[in-house]
């Protein structure tokens, strides 16, 4: 075979195709990848922000009023005792996390462990339409239904509002999230090592308890994780079910009502805009710290559940 | 030793320890305890619903389709929920208009373009921390961005407590989300398909656009519906970047731009602060305003699984 010399010689250049073509490319992808930037200036927006308008409120006020006997933004001094808040935020998320994880680790491990393919494809949806339902729903359901029958009928309580039912409340919300993270985690565990216990004559309980948990366990531990820092974040339910929107006392009574670090900054957020304390200090700047503090924890409870997952992935 | 069992004997001892015990008593108990914790949530699920509608009915049953395109009011007998409905929907609107563009260019990015490097998996690991921040932190971002830095922009006149605000807070919000199932969306599409693109001397961005793109179409689609009912039902950003939760003047008339620079309020902010109204009336019109809220979230959750199950594709 004698290939024609007459033709151009194959080059670079010819290789290369035409210059529109690549001037187009640099074009695309240049626009892209600043639009993936963009996501890293939010971040940067986001402490900005916060550590800037916190560091006002800190200068402006008067270090003792930051340990007081309670959370009261609007008094003469203003009280915005940190324990107050923080204290209740745990507290409803530990409430929560008390719902979610055994309804949420149990429903994964039916999904993962038991369920045919067929009675997953039923019974799946049923987490997904509970995850689509909106906080404030949640929120009004937790005032209108939990409150009156658990916390006032079965506990004899007696306030309007109370910790508990925001905690109940934000723990159904964080159920569908516990699932679905846990059941990613157990279905990922290799067919191999089932079958292995399968072989030397292990039950299905067996198996799911000694193999498949403590195969899936880092997962499962970054679901819980996860869960607690949606409860400890979540805003809606709190601002609705827990009441104390003017102030509370450091307690821990969770049958009474009381303040979480969201439903401060929610409250601080519709209530006082213009309008200055006795004091003559803008307690609307309190929310900016309160926010940053919310900001520190979540992250540091996102970045801990994301190094678990990833242990799960690098076994398997 | 004279001790020899028979045959039999041994045939039944063996056989029985191979079967086990036939009742797996605790076995079934615990089945039984797992499955209960699934339908404890559906329970939950049905009760909610329940008490909402029940709760709801005696507004629709007097007054009708009325309390969907009344105003909103003090007054328990005219309030309705027409303002907050065009508000909500015109949010969705801008965060479909800012937020799925960007997201699904920054996935395509970090999907298909990225390379290893230290910089992209950082990006990746804070996009990820981003979805996982609370959502009244990015309110917080909303109003000492966009209602106080840019108050010239986006609403002069009402104190930058506009629709662009409400609009930009929930995009940013939302694009984290709209990044992560975006990738997850590209990441399903085998190498194959690239390769046999590339194969025949596409370019990446031919490759992305006329062969990635069409088969993760659907997925992304159906993660970036589902991001936009999240967005639908989110309150609480929206109180610190000013949704008015008492009364708005009706009118909503004027240039796009007006519009959109105006005031505003939106579905779940009325359910929010009807829900701190004392007295059964408001009660009442809190739940009919949540049906609303569901039944919009229901037609597009709805959309969704419809696309899904039309398109999806084993490979």
């Amino acid at each position: 075979m004698a290939v024609s010399t007459k033709d151009a010689p194959v080059s670079l250049t010819t290789l290369r195709g035409s210059v529109g073509r690549r001037r187009k490319e640099g074009v695309v992808r240049a626009i892209i990848s600043s639009a993936a930037l963009l996501s890293l200036l939010v971040s940067l927006g986001i402490v900005v922000a916060l550590i800037g308008e916190a560091f006002l409120f800190l200068r402006d006020i008067e270090l003792s009023w930051l340990w007081a006997d309670g959370w009261f933004p609007r008094r003469n001094p203003p009280e915005f005792d940190v324990l107050t808040i923080f204290i209740g935020t745990i507290e409803v998320a530990l409430i929560a996390m008390l719902i979610a994880a055994p309804l949420g680790l149990g429903a994964a491990m039916f999904l993962s462990e038991y369920a045919s393919p067929r009675l997953r494809r039923t019974l799946k949806p049923i987490l997904e339409v509970l995850a689509g339902i909106p906080s404030v729903v949640l929120g009004f359901f937790a005032l209108t239904v939990i409150h009156p029958t658990i916390v006032q009928d079965l506990l004899g309580a007696s306030s309007a509002f109370s910790i508990l039912a925001a905690g109940i409340g934000v723990g159904i919300l964080t159920i569908p999230l516990v699932a679905s993270v846990s059941e990613d985690a157990m279905y990922a565990v290799p067919g191999a090592l089932r079958e292995a216990a399968y072989g030397i004559g292990a039950r299905r309980r067996t198996v799911t308890t000694k193999v498949v948990f403590p195969a899936a366990v880092s997962g499962i531990v970054a679901s819980l994780i996860l869960g607690f820092s949606r409860a400890i974040g979540e805003t809606m339910i709190v601002a609705i079910a827990a009441g104390a929107t003017s102030g509370a006392l450091r307690h821990i009574d969770p049958l009474t009502p009381g303040q979480t670090m969201t439903g401060a900054i929610s409250s601080l957020a519709i209530g006082s805009d213009q309008v200055k304390s006795a004091s003559g200090f803008n307690p609307f700047l309190a929310l900016y710290f309160v926010g940053l503090l919310l900001f520190v924890i979540t992250f540091a409870l996102n970045v801990a559940s994301e190094r678990f997952v990833r242990r799960v992935r690098r076994d398997y | 030793m004279a001790i020899v069992a028979s045959e039999a004997s041994v045939r039944s001892t063996v056989e029985q320890a191979l079967r086990g015990s036939k009742r797996d008593l605790r076995g079934r108990l615990f089945e039984a305890a797992l499955l209960g914790s699934l339908l404890l949530s559906l329970a939950v699920l049905l009760a909610l619903l329940w008490s909402v509608l029940q709760t709801a009915l005696p507004v629709f049953a007097e007054r009708g389709f009325d309390f969907v395109t009344s105003n909103m009011s003090r007054i328990e007998s005219r309030a309705g929920v027409r303002q907050a409905l065009i508000g909500s929907l015109l949010l969705i609107a801008f965060v479909f208009v800012v937020a799925v563009p960007l997201g699904i260019a920054a996935a395509i990015y970090l999907q298909e373009y990225a390379k290893d490097t230290k910089l992209n998996r950082l990006l990746i690991a804070n996009i990820r921390n981003l979805a996982g921040v609370p959502s009244i932190v990015f309110g917080i971002l909303g109003l000492v961005v966009f209602v106080q830095a840019f108050r010239v922009v986006t609403g002069p006149e009402v104190y930058g407590k506009s629709i662009i605000s409400g609009g930009l807070t929930l995009s940013v919000l939302v694009i984290p989300i709209v990044i992560l199932v975006s990738m997850e969306a590209l990441r399903a599409v085998p190498t194959s398909i690239r390769e046999a693109a590339y194969g025949v001397g596409a370019t990446r961005w031919e490759v992305v656009r006329s062969h990635v793109l069409p088969y993760a179409a659907p997925g992304i689609f159906t993660g970036v519906i589902l991001s936009l009912a999240r967005a639908f039902g989110e309150t609480a950003p929206l109180l610190l970047v000013g949704a008015v939760t008492g009364y708005l003047s009706p009118g909503l008339g004027g240039s796009l731009l007006e519009v959109l620079q105006g005031q505003y309020t939106a579905l779940p902010t009325i359910v929010f602060s009807w829900s701190r109204q004392p007295g059964d009336e408001w009660r009442e019109l809190t739940a009919a305003a949540i049906i609303v809220l569901l039944v919009v979230i229901m037609i597009v959750n709805a959309a969704a699984i419809v696309l899904r199950n039309r398109y999806e594709r084993k490979w």
